[in-house]
């Protein structure tokens, strides 16, 4: 089989799936639907295999398939680009999405809608992949917008549910935000480079790093500038960078599965991709970077605080993974691409096992996602308990395990890095690393010990207990272990969130793995200063014991057990002592109140306004019905003039002769 | 010039002879067979308008399928027919909205269903003249006389209000194109005694005439777009008329208004074009932003969509006036998407009218769970209307905001808000009427579509993801006639 072919399989696999399973549903029935995207997935997961050991051998690919459009010169094609930072995404999106769409015959069991579900993951890996595969700007939004229907999609799974058919129309519309920008940053692009390739973009990039243009008059930006952040508030939409990181924690109305598979593993990272695919860009301009460092920075930093003080399990994985979707962008704008990606694939194994091994939780306790009603959990599901530690210990970077080589790289690339706003940024990443500990494990202990609090017959407030809408009769049995089909992906999960770090730090961090595809100007180049000190996996995971990070991440942990298991009365009064910090976190910052008042209810009443006042008033009412009413009105006035008698015509008559006289006269 | 009645005179004269037919024949009482006679005449009008496409030569930019004869020698009127790449597409787009109508009428429409359908392929055919006359008092003849049939669709089959919304709707174009008519006069007359449209496309102009010429034509076309601030008469006859009059309303009558500002202004006027074309941005631009978020407020799914199709049509207008490939052909695919996209929001619209007899987005909620086919038919054509990559609501504007950028970053900047505006208006009208708990009575008793209606909302479907997928055979067609239009419009032909 050519390599053509091979590509082509892996996105239009899952593509097969998803259309037999949604068209098909009723008739192939729950095991058909699952059969055949799980057989989708896994052909695309093969083939993905396949190709990884043919680019690892040296070869890469970048050809069109199809022309899409042409109009005057340009000429628009869906195509794929195949390199190491494109073979290692399609790895990870497949494997995951392979991991979610075994759970998903567990979690979904009851579910009315499986087949639908099924259908729409599917449909969810065919557009990740032919947005990460892309060799041109137009199937990357074409995919980037793709992801976040499918996106929309499952949010609002149980569409019943007023919560969710909220939390996805606001997640799509934070979205469109940002791919506002997104696609003026595409037509920057096509307007400066003719052309919407990214080969041949890459290779004009140079030429026009001094080229600038004025949006307000008196204003001179660089191009390059301009043309970065607009891209980059795309990834800020996708991935969930502040300002417009609202959606994200409300998205996790959807079910658990697809938490982990696009609010955590692949779709929320797509920013990230791309700001790493679009390097030879953003190399060109500090400005931008700087942007990006400062916006990650604030990302990893204020969205953990929002973890410490969250109840719903879901909700704290979903902080958790804003901050880390910080670290991320923070790697970005410190030209630390390799890095970024690195975490990212880290990330992916362990905050999917986190997610699905929050819903294995939530399943043993009967769909109530409040932690204040558990614990103690781990004498009945090992698998799951162990495996949640194996994840916790990953996200809060304990040396040797995978999040440790990942965040640990972030945090000494950012050291070494001389942009404006790193001081700022290293503070921020640090401190985190503290945050990070303390809500994980904060969430850990109450989940799997101390004391069971889930016999309580109250159960849970509103705003958590809810993950499915058919409860199951609870708190009769103890809890139990989930089925094969749950446990068995977390186990899969479990093994690269505890080695995948340790075996690939070389070559893809400190190897120059990518090559060609990432670019990092030398200028930028901070964390190849402290590659010089690096020596092998296992001295980087002893030299951690001297960092700060270390300590920080080992008193999260400390104060969280001393906080949560020995003494659970302190929180309570912290919280009451601290009244005004605590209101600030419990409402997030007040963005969610903000956007409601000023963008949701502003656009409304700007629009009523301009219907009534402009539509219905002065246009229909002054202008159309004022023709009306003014053609009849000089009707009824002329009429008059129409007398009958002759001295009126004569008066008329003498009015006007002296008129025209003393014009000619004028003259 | 081809021999016997050409592909064009077929595509004109075949729904109208069956229309006449139809009501020659005519009663309420073999109602099934006029159905079926109707749906008949409507294929023929369709298949006929198909070799238009498959026998089109791409590589020119004239006319094509071209048919002449003398009708009124003493003042030089000829029949003069022919498409190029910019008409053609619009002949077969009117000719399958026409089969889509009949068939979306067949159960609905109770009362004069004769008339009804005779009055939609007899508005079929006179569309599909409109778009092929090459002689001005043809085309000003189509052009008036399709008023008529529309005129009757919405007074005598259409809502409570319909009386007024008729009227204001014939007033408004009617008057429009009055200041046409003195216009194709003064063109006769400086032709030299001419009504060849594409003559006068070679007439010198000064820089008076062609601007009193522009705003001529430009009344009557903006108000058929219809443009800001004269579109006011478009939602209250949408919401008055019945859905098939909705559709064509929407899918083609609209597109002529867009026609004339290529057929006409463009290459008649091009110094004024071009003088005159910040006024065109503007207005387009308002119509994008201004009727976006009066949309948005709209609590009858009828008017929300006839706002959306303003802020839509917006940037057909936008694309035209920017004066480079992408634009306009990006406004032309536009066209032919708002078409397809129109046409299914208001068969939606309808389909649920036809259960609940209702338009008010408050009496629905949870459509889904009663109408769970129904839902995923709405959802792919929201989500077009919101400019979905992937379907044809994505490639005009996508091409005319990258045209756009080209001329302005600003009139990008304010035509790309439509990506949130029309995702804003489109999904939270659909997240109230289809999402959510089943909200009442009526709602719960709702059948899911028949296969009639999975049909014709199928059939758009396929239309709408198969241009969005592969959109290059609707551009391809139109590379020479565009490029050469653009060629025109780039020369002054001022006289002094």
């Amino acid at each position: 089989m050519d390599m053509k072919t091979l590509y082509l399989t892996v996105p239009l696999a899952p593509l097969i799936g998803a259309i037999v399973a949604g068209l098909f549903g009723k008739a192939i029935g729950r095991t058909g639907a699952h059969v055949v995207t799980i057989a989708g997935v896994a052909v695309a997961f093969l083939a993905s295999v396949l190709i990884f050991q043919d680019v690892q051998a040296g070869n890469t690919y970048n050809g069109p398939v199809y022309t899409w459009l042409t109009a005057g010169d340009l000429t628009l094609e869906i195509g794929f680009l195949i390199d190491r930072l494109t073979v290692l995404m399609m790895l990870v999106v497949t494997f995951v999405s392979l991991m979610v769409h075994i759970y998903t015959i567990g979690y979904m069991a009851d579910d009315p809608g499986y087949q639908r579900f099924f259908s729409y993951i599917s449909l969810f890996t065919f557009s990740m992949l032919m947005l990460v595969m892309s060799n041109n700007f137009l199937q990357l939004f074409f995919g980037w917008e793709a992801v976040g229907l499918v996106s929309y999609l499952l949010i609002g799974f149980w569409y019943t549910r007023e919560s969710a058919i909220y939390a996805n129309l606001k997640a799509f519309l934070v979205n469109r935000v940002g791919d506002f920008g997104f696609l003026l940053g595409i037509g920057l692009i096509w307007h400066y480079f003719g052309t919407l390739d990214y080969a041949q973009v890459f290779q004009m990039a140079p030429h026009l790093a001094n080229r600038t243009l004025s949006l307000i008059d008196g204003h001179a930006w660089g191009v390059l500038t301009v043309i970065c952040i607009l891209l980059f508030i795309g990834a800020m939409g996708k991935s969930a960078q502040f300002p417009l990181h609202v959606w994200l924690p409300d998205s996790m109305e959807g079910p658990t599965p697809i938490s982990a598979l696009i609010h955590a593993a692949t779709m929320v990272t797509a920013g990230i991709f791309m700001v790493a695919r679009m390097s030879p860009l953003f190399e060109l301009s500090d400005a931008a970077l700087s942007f990006v460092l400062v916006i990650g920075a604030i990302t990893a930093l204020f969205m953990g605080f929002l973890g410490i003080i969250q109840n719903d399990i879901k909700r704290v994985v979903a902080y958790s993974t804003l901050s880390q979707l910080g670290y991320m962008t923070v790697a970005l704008g410190a030209s630390a691409y390799s890095v970024a990606i690195f975490h990212l694939m880290t990330h992916a194994f362990f905050k999917a096992l986190l997610f699905l091994a929050a819903g294995s939780v939530i399943i043993a306790m009967h769909h109530n996602q409040d932690i204040r009603y558990m614990g103690g959990l781990r004498k009945y599901m090992p698998i799951t308990w162990i495996t949640a530690l194996i994840g916790s210990l990953a996200l809060i970077g304990t040396p040797f395990l995978s999040g440790f080589y990942s965040k640990d790289s972030i945090i000494e690339a950012v050291k070494y890095s001389d942009l404006a706003g790193s001081g700022f940024a290293y503070f921020a990443v640090t401190l985190g690393v503290f945050v990070t500990a303390f809500y994980s494990f904060r969430m850990y202990f109450l989940v799997f010990h101390g004391k069971e609090r889930f016999h309580n017959p109250h159960h849970g407030d509103h705003e958590a207990g809810k993950d499915v809408p058919h409860g199951h009769g609870h708190g009769h049995h103890p809890p139990h272990e989930t089925p094969w089909v749950v446990t068995v992906p977390l186990i899969l999960l479990a093994i690269p969130s505890l080695l995948i770090g340790y075996v690939t730090v070389d070559a893809l961090l400190f190897g120059d793995w990518f090559g060609h595809a990432i670019h990092v100007a030398p200028q930028h180049d901070g964390f190849a200063r402290f590659a010089q000190t690096y020596h092998g996996p296992f001295a980087m995971a002893l030299h951690a014991l001297q960092t700060p990070a270390f300590w920080l991440a080992l008193a999260g942990v400390a104060l969280s057990g001393f906080f949560y298991l020995k003494r659970p009365d302190i929180p309570a009064l912290l919280a009451k002592k601290f009244g005004v910090l605590y209101r600030i976190l419990e409402r997030k910052y007040g963005f969610d109140e903000f956007n409601d008042w000023f963008f949701a209810r502003g656009a409304r009443l700007l629009g009523g306004r301009l219907w009534r006042w402009g539509d219905v008033a002065a246009i229909d009412g002054a202008i159309v019905n004022g023709t009306a009413r003014l053609v009849g009105r000089i009707a009824g006035v002329v009429r008059h003039l129409q007398s009958g008698y002759i001295y009126h015509y004569a008066f008329a008559m003498i009015i006007g002769v002296l008129l025209l006289a003393t014009w000619f006269a004028r003259a | 010039m081809t021999e016997g009645i050409g592909l064009l005179s077929l595509a004109i004269w075949v729904p109208i002879v069956a229309g006449v037919l139809i009501l020659a024949t005519g009663g309420d009482k073999n109602a099934d067979g006029q159905r079926t006679l109707a749906l008949i005449g409507a294929v023929l009008g369709f298949l006929v308008t198909i070799p238009l496409w498959t026998g089109f030569d791409y590589a020119s930019a004239g006319m094509q399928f071209e048919e002449l004869a003398p009708w009124i020698p003493g003042f030089n009127v000829h029949y003069r027919l022919g498409v190029d790449g910019i008409s053609m597409l619009f002949v077969i787009l009117n000719s399958l909205t026409t089969v889509l109508v009949v068939l979306a009428g067949w159960q609905v429409i109770r009362e004069r269903v004769s008339q009804y359908m005779a009055a939609f392929l007899i508005q079929s055919g006179l569309l599909n003249g409109v778009f092929s006359a090459l002689d001005g008092v043809l085309f000003y003849v189509f052009f008036e006389a399709m008023l008529i049939p529309l005129y009757l669709i919405i007074g005598m089959w259409g809502g409570p209000n319909r009386v007024y919304a008729a009227i204001k709707f014939f007033l408004y174009t009617l008057l429009g194109s009055l200041l046409m008519l003195v216009s194709i006069l003064y063109l006769y007359f400086q032709s030299g005694g001419s009504f060849e449209i594409l003559a006068w496309h070679r007439v010198g102009l000064s820089m008076t005439a062609q601007t009193l010429l522009f705003v001529a034509f430009f009344f009557a076309f903006a108000v058929k777009v219809p443009m800001w601030p004269v579109h006011t008469w478009l939602p209250d006859a949408h919401v008055e008329a019945p859905t098939g009059g909705s559709v064509v309303l929407a899918a083609i009558t609209l597109k002529v208004g867009a026609y004339g500002f290529l057929r006409f202004i463009l290459p008649i006027v091009p110094d004024a074009s071009r003088e005159y074309a910040w006024l065109i941005v503007a207005l387009s631009l308002i119509a994008v932003v201004y009727i976006g978020l009066v949309a948005l407020v709209q609590s009858d799914m009828k008017k929300l969509i006839a706002y959306s199709s303003i802020a839509h049509m917006g940037f057909v207008t936008l694309g035209f006036f920017l004066f480079n490939p992408l634009g306009i052909e990006g406004g032309l695919i536009q066209m032919i998407s708002h078409g397809f996209i129109s046409a299914a929001m208001f068969l939606c619209v309808g389909v649920m009218y036809d259960r609940v007899h209702s338009r008010q987005i408050a009496d629905y909620g949870g459509v889904a769970n009663t109408m769970p086919r129904f839902a995923a038919f709405f959802m792919l054509f929201a989500m077009a209307n919101a400019g979905l990559p992937g379907t044809s609501g994505f490639v005009g504007e996508f091409m005319v905001i990258l045209g756009a950028v080209q001329v302005n970053f600003w009139w990008a900047f304010l035509a790309a808000t439509t990506l949130i505006f029309g995702a804003a208006y489109t999904l939270w009208m659909y997240k109230r009427v289809v999402f959510g708990a089943v909200a009442n009575d009526h709602v719960a008793q709702m059948k899911d579509i028949d296969s009639r209606e999975f049909v014709v909302l199928g059939l758009l479907a396929l239309c709408v993801l198969g241009m969005g997928l592969y959109p290059l055979p609707f551009t391809e067609v139109m590379h020479a006639s565009v490029d050469n239009l653009l060629a025109h419009v780039a020369n002054s032909k001022l006289v002094h």
